[in-house]
């Protein structure tokens, strides 16, 4: 193949070749310097893939001077005027509690998949604007993930459904009513034979009693729930050992070696609590010398598996090769002893792995993903027997998700009936099964056989194409719900806000299907927990609500003894075929959240891919098939199943395994999500539950579309930007990463700071790069989306970025990520070259973006080493949809067309907490600032304060011997710091590293 | 060829330049002049209000606090505006059949307005522009009066503005706040007058209020 691309590749591999032990690149064209990479470095700002908007049409001079005098005269005119008198308008009463100016803060919780994490939502005035972790939440513990900060848009998003339809056509509730009423009296008299209720994973103690109460009126109705990324492999693997589904809890802050099977616990449901207690063993200071280790095996890079110590690119079929090979180690009679050989690399692992845990006995912890089978899922319950971790650092429960016995149902077995005749009445509350269900299972046109059919949800979707009746569902912010937590702990989740688009909660739902009456949510969660606190209720329930957990309601311990029937005896050959790998998007998780412009334009932490997915195939095979990064190939599933998509090459993807992931391909008329990306459901076949499909087949179609990433974007110019090492380097010399001398020489003289110096220090070592801070920032700050082309020229309005660095072998690099926001420099070069003096130097070294003097010059963002300023080409903001409008932070200014923005240090903050603490004539207190990026973080990798104040935990952090200023060498004084990342790799891996990815 | 210009036209050209010279000066002189009048920042110019309420009346007259009914001002960023049962406190029982009252009544009538009625919108006096944030309490709490900025409230039959709250009139105090801190008693006070020693007090009410001065002067301080 004489052609680009292969030219490219061997580029690739002659400079990896060559190149020494530290060195970083971001994505494939910079390793192989090409001459458009090269091209795009020397440009002011990066143009992107598209032109500007506007000048395609090949703009005359004349047509240039034309447009500049209209906007001349125009920008003169729009300065004349006086401003229009507002009104106040007051209450009629004063609600108890509320001072107008002054957020109040609620407890609620946000779920995912059912799971809750508690949160605190920001209200001003009525208008919910900011979601905060609750600190006595134990999901939370005071973090969020991105999911949770995004609700707010979700809230407000006006292309939510917003009426009752029938058959598409606008309708109302009572006619609803109307209509079901008797569909019911007829199902009552069948004792419910043919109602069917279909609902994701419920955990909502609430939901469940209700589920009860209408299995007593309709004792033969059956409840199915249906999650695309359930659980269902655990709980038969839990099944297969325990003989009863159980809830497993992961207490990471025990363990000193942890062993992933593919599994991502950094991400999705519990990861928030997780990514906290994991990294707390990984934090390094002055004097540590331990650090926990992870290894991880996984067919597709994940954040897991960029946080590991030692990563393995493996098959799905490898990994369930290289458990059954421990389990027969370890003499778990659950499979026979594979007779195929593992590779060197393979071998060489389990080798470590079988030392490691045997040292480490009750203090290491073996995870299997839920793409494992349910065989691999008992053989690592076994495992952690084996090995005493059962009941240290791995705990058991009963599981979270409420049941009701005798009534339930399996979405095959729903589809079946449905396709049969025997459904009459069908129900389907929140889940997408006409979009996410098995592509076997026909879902969809199975629907069109039942006679009654209703959906409640969030939007008029796929689902509700197919009902017949479309009921909007309430935010979780408009209505009293409550939901278990990771460790089963409840919270009463209270709304913020009335329904803004009349939406009925699914408790008012089942309400009416069970009593035929319409009672508000609050009566009925006041109704289920009236018995359910002791002493008095009244005082029990306000509690509850007012902290966001009930006491006590975490589920108990339970004992649960391995007990595998040795007939489950399974063979395990090795079987090289090429695998289509799903995953969950790690930003619109299954597609529920497809309709999120926050969420779609978080650029996804390792892809840097923002607003669709992409087919993500490895190095290896693109060198094989000739495919480079934004060729539309097509992949051939099983049952002849086809999806055409994006290709782009995943560093670090194991060789024969391909990746798509779910929740694209939406069909959403008049929606933002609609068409966009590749809808990878239609290759899923189930149940059970598939997770991979073998055999597939890729095929290049011979066109090309260009990726909306983030990636090449704001280049650094091989600065060695982000500093690694291993905890032994550390031992050895904790300077190591300090070897750039600071450049103290200016031409400027010093400022000096009397009062406070604000600063902050961002640890590496924790980062899991899991994106929480980017969509804090984004709610915090009132920062728009711009939108699939803008980012295409490269304009995205994020504050804070998270930058993705590779080291190594392209077949298995190491990856490390580093958020950059504004560093607020002390001499900052943005500074003096402000013809207007919009952005100067405050007393305290914040580096102040002033709105309304800027002219839009744009030389401060040329000027910026980090590229961090971002400037308002056009009208981001939308400052004319009435509900988003509500969803402002009022404490920030909404910053129109023409302006440069950037990073604050959420100076809004900086500002109530110097004036609260002004107010009560003391100084501001250590910790009492926290940056919405840092209240954020589940691993608390982020610390903002004083550095004047050598107390203070910044201060602090300063001075640790790894700490580093990002290209401080240029004497720009960087008040943000970072602290190295550091490894803990084991000796003998080390070495095999060392030698090379096994080619 | 004769000339088309009389000779005068030299004269005319000079002065004719010199005049537009003046002229241009003159446009920008009263642009500036025009842009600071009350016509455009409507100081001292009565805002029509739905009720014409007096505060020379209720501060003056019955010497109500100010805090009476701006409740939130020595907490919030907002001093608040009264919510109707403030009003309904005394005006259920003094003057309540006045037709003036009858927007107040009617905004408290029924609280969903199902029955008639409809809110009481009071027309704003004092508007910043969206991208600067003021905040009342800390101003409050470090000794800066309210007749500072609002003027003599207390003469006022309707509302005015007393200052045209252009940036430079902030920064007049930002600067040099000691000329017009007060002791913490007389803050809410009309028609205080500053003592001889108002440079020594300034500077006394800085320390002990904790003032930082060095601060108040950053953009941040105001706008972000």
């Amino acid at each position: 193949m004489p052609s680009h691309e292969s030219a490219m590749t061997l580029e690739i591999r002659r400079r990896l070749l060559k190149s020494s032990g530290r060195e970083y690149w971001r994505c494939l064209d910079e390793l192989a310097q090409t001459p458009e990479f090269q091209k795009s470095l020397e440009s002011e700002f990066p143009q992107g893939l598209l032109p500007p908007a506007h000048f395609q049409d090949g703009a005359t001079r004349r047509h240039f001077l034309k447009i500049m005098a209209a906007s001349f005269v125009f920008a003169g005119l729009s300065g004349c005027g006086a401003q229009s008198a507002k009104q106040i308008v007051p209450y009629r009463k004063q609600p108890e509690d509320v001072i107008p100016g002054k957020p109040l803060f609620y407890a609620t919780a946000v779920t995912l998949n059912g799971v809750a994490s508690g949160v605190l939502v920001e209200s001003n005035m009525g208008r919910p604007t900011k979601v905060e972790g609750n600190p006595d939440h134990p999901s939370s513990l005071g973090a969020t993930d991105a999911f949770s900060q995004a609700a707010i848009l979700s809230l407000y998003d006006p292309q939510r459904a917003q009426t009752v339809l029938n058959q598409d056509r606008i309708s109302t509730w009572s006619d609803f009513t109307a209509a079901l009423a008797p569909v019911l009296s007829e199902q009552e008299r069948k004792q419910g034979a043919g109602l069917r209720v279909l609902t994701g994973a419920v955990t909502s103690p609430a939901f469940a009693s209700q589920m009860l109460a209408l299995a007593k009126k309709f004792p033969k109705f059956k409840w199915c729930q249906f999650e695309p990324l359930g659980r269902e492999n655990s709980r038969a693997g839990a099944a297969l050992a325990f003989g009863e589904d159980v809830n497993c809890i992961c207490d990471f802050t025990k363990a000193d070696v942890v062993v992933s099977f593919d599994v991502d616990f950094l991400s999705g449901v519990g990861s928030v609590r997780y990514s906290r207690d994991f990294t707390q063993k990984r934090t390094v200071r002055t004097g540590t010398s331990q650090m926990n280790r992870l290894y991880v095996l996984e067919s597709t890079p994940s954040l897991t598996g960029a946080a590991a110590d030692h990563r393995l690119p493996a098959s799905p079929n490898d990994i369930e090769m290289m458990v059954a090979r421990l389990a027969v180690g370890a003499g778990i009679e659950l499979y026979k002893k594979p007779e195929d050989s593992l590779s060197a690399a393979q071998e060489a692992w389990l080798r470590v792995l079988s030392e490691e845990l045997n040292t480490h006995r009750g203090s290491s912890l073996i995870l299997a993903g839920e793409s494992q089978s349910p065989v691999v899922h008992a053989a690592v319950h076994a495992l952690n027997a084996h090995f005493g971790n059962a009941g240290k650092t791995i705990r058991y429960t009963a599981p979270l998700e409420a049941t009701v016995e005798g009534q339930m149902q399996s979405i095959n077995e729903l589809a079946y009936e449905m396709s049969s005749g025997q459904v009459e009445a069908l129900i389907v509350i929140d889940a997408n099964p006409a979009y996410s269900a098995f592509a076997n299972l026909h879902f969809a046109d199975a629907m069109e056989k039942v006679p009654f059919s209703a959906r409640m949800g969030l939007y008029a979707d796929e689902t509700s194409a197919r009902c017949h009746w479309h009921i909007p569902q309430t935010h979780e912010f408009e209505a009293w719900s409550d939901a278990r937590g990771h460790d089963g702990s409840v919270t009463i989740m209270q709304p913020l806000i009335e329904p803004l688009y009349n939406g009925k909660s699914p408790h008012e739902l089942l309400n009416w299907v069970e009593r035929g009456e319409l009672h508000g949510s609050y009566e009925i969660l006041r109704g289920v927990w009236h018995d359910r606190f002791t002493g008095d209720f009244e005082k029990g329930w306000r509690r509850a609500v007012h902290d966001g957990v009930v006491a006590d309601s975490a589920l108990p311990e339970k004992k649960v003894v391995i007990a595998i029937k040795p007939l489950a005896t399974r063979s395990v050959r090795s079987k090289p075929a090429d695998y289509l790998v799903f995953k969950p998007d790690p930003t619109i998780w299954d597609g529920r959240f497809a309709n999120n412009g926050w969420l779609q334009e978080l650029p996804k932490p390792l892809t840097k891919l923002t607003w669709e997915n992409a087919i993500l195939i490895s190095p290896a095979l693109a060198r094989k098939q000739g495919i480079v990064d934004g060729d539309i190939v097509g992949v051939q599933g099983n049952l002849r199943s086809w999806v055409e998509g994006v290709a782009m090459i995943a560093p670090g993807q194991e060789d024969n395994c391909i990746a798509l992931t779910l929740g694209y391909g939406r069909s959403l008329p008049n929606c933002i999500a609609d068409g966009l990306g590749s809808n990878a459901f239609v290759l899923r076949m189930g149940p059970p539950f598939e997770w991979y499909a073998p055999n597939v087949t890729v095929q290049k179609s011979g066109t090309h579309h260009p990726l909306a990433t983030t990636q090449h974007h704001h280049s650094m110019e091989g600065r060695d930007p982000v500093r690694m090492g291993t905890l032994k380097d550390f031992i050895a010399n904790p300077h190591f990463a300090a070897d750039h001398a600071d450049n103290e020489s200016s031409m400027y003289p010093p400022h000096k700071y009397e009062g406070h110096a604000w600063g902050m220090t961002i640890d590496l070592n924790a980062c899991t790069g899991c994106s929480a801070c980017v969509l804090a920032c984004q709610s915090e700050n009132n920062i728009p989306i711009v939108g699939k082309d803008e980012i295409l020229r490269g304009r995205e309005m994020h504050w804070l970025r998270i930058d993705r660095y590779y080291k190594g072998a392209l077949e298995n690099p190491e990856t490390v990520f580093e958020p950059l926001a504004c560093v607020h420099c002390e001499q900052a070069p943005c500074e003096p070259v402000c013809p207007v003096g919009a952005t100067t130097h405050s007393g305290e070294g914040l580096n102040q973006m002033v709105y309304n003097r800027c002219v839009g010059t744009r030389y401060c963002s040329n000027n910026c080493p980090y590229k961090v300023r971002r400037f308002n080409f056009f009208q981001y903001s939308d400052i004319e949809t009435p509900a988003l409008q509500l969803m402002h932070n009022p404490d920030v200014t909404v910053r129109d067309r023409g302006v440069m923005e950037k990073c604050t240090y959420c100076v809004q903050r900086i500002n109530s907490a110097k004036i609260e603490a002004e107010k009560e004539n003391r100084p501001v207190r250590d910790g009492e600032i926290r940056t919405a990026c840092q209240s954020a973080c589940p691993a608390s990798a982020i610390v903002f304060g004083d550095i004047n104040d050598p107390q203070s935990a910044a201060a602090q952090l300063r001075t640790q011997p790894h700490a580093f200023g990002l290209l401080s060498e240029l004497g720009t004084r960087p008040r943000t710091t970072y602290l190295a990342r550091l490894r803990n790799p084991h000796p003998e891996l080390e070495q095999l590293d060392a030698k090379g990815a096994p080619a | 060829m004769a000339q088309i210009f009389h000779p005068s036209a030299n004269s005319i050209a000079k002065a004719s330049i010199v005049a537009s010279a003046l002229a241009i000066v003159f446009i920008i002189f009263s642009a500036v002049a025009v842009d600071r009048s009350p016509y455009v920042t409507g100081v001292t110019t009565p805002v029509p209000q739905p009720v014409p309420f007096s505060h020379e009346h209720h501060v003056g007259g019955l010497g109500i606090d100010c805090r009476f009914c701006h409740t939130s001002v020595e907490t919030s960023s907002f001093a608040g505006i009264p919510a109707l049962e403030i009003c309904m406190t005394c005006h259920s029982q003094v003057w309540k059949n006045s037709p003036m009252l009858t927007p107040v009544r009617d905004g408290f009538a029924d609280p969903n307005y199902q029955t008639g009625g409809s809110p009481l919108a009071w027309a704003r006096v004092h508007q910043l522009p969206d991208y600067a944030y003021f905040n009342h309490s800390i101003h409050i709490n470090k000794g800066v009066g309210c007749e500072t900025c609002h003027g003599r409230v207390d003469q006022m039959p309707l509302t005015w503005k007393a200052n045209t709250l252009h940036m430079e009139w902030c920064l007049e105090c930002h600067r040099a706040p000691e000329k017009y801190l007060r002791p913490k008693g007389d803050i809410f006070k009309m028609g205080w007058k500053p003592p001889e020693n108002q440079e020594e007090l300034g500077k006394r009410l800085l320390k002990e209020n904790r003032v930082e001065k060095s601060g108040i002067t950053d953009c941040v301080t105001c706008h972000r």
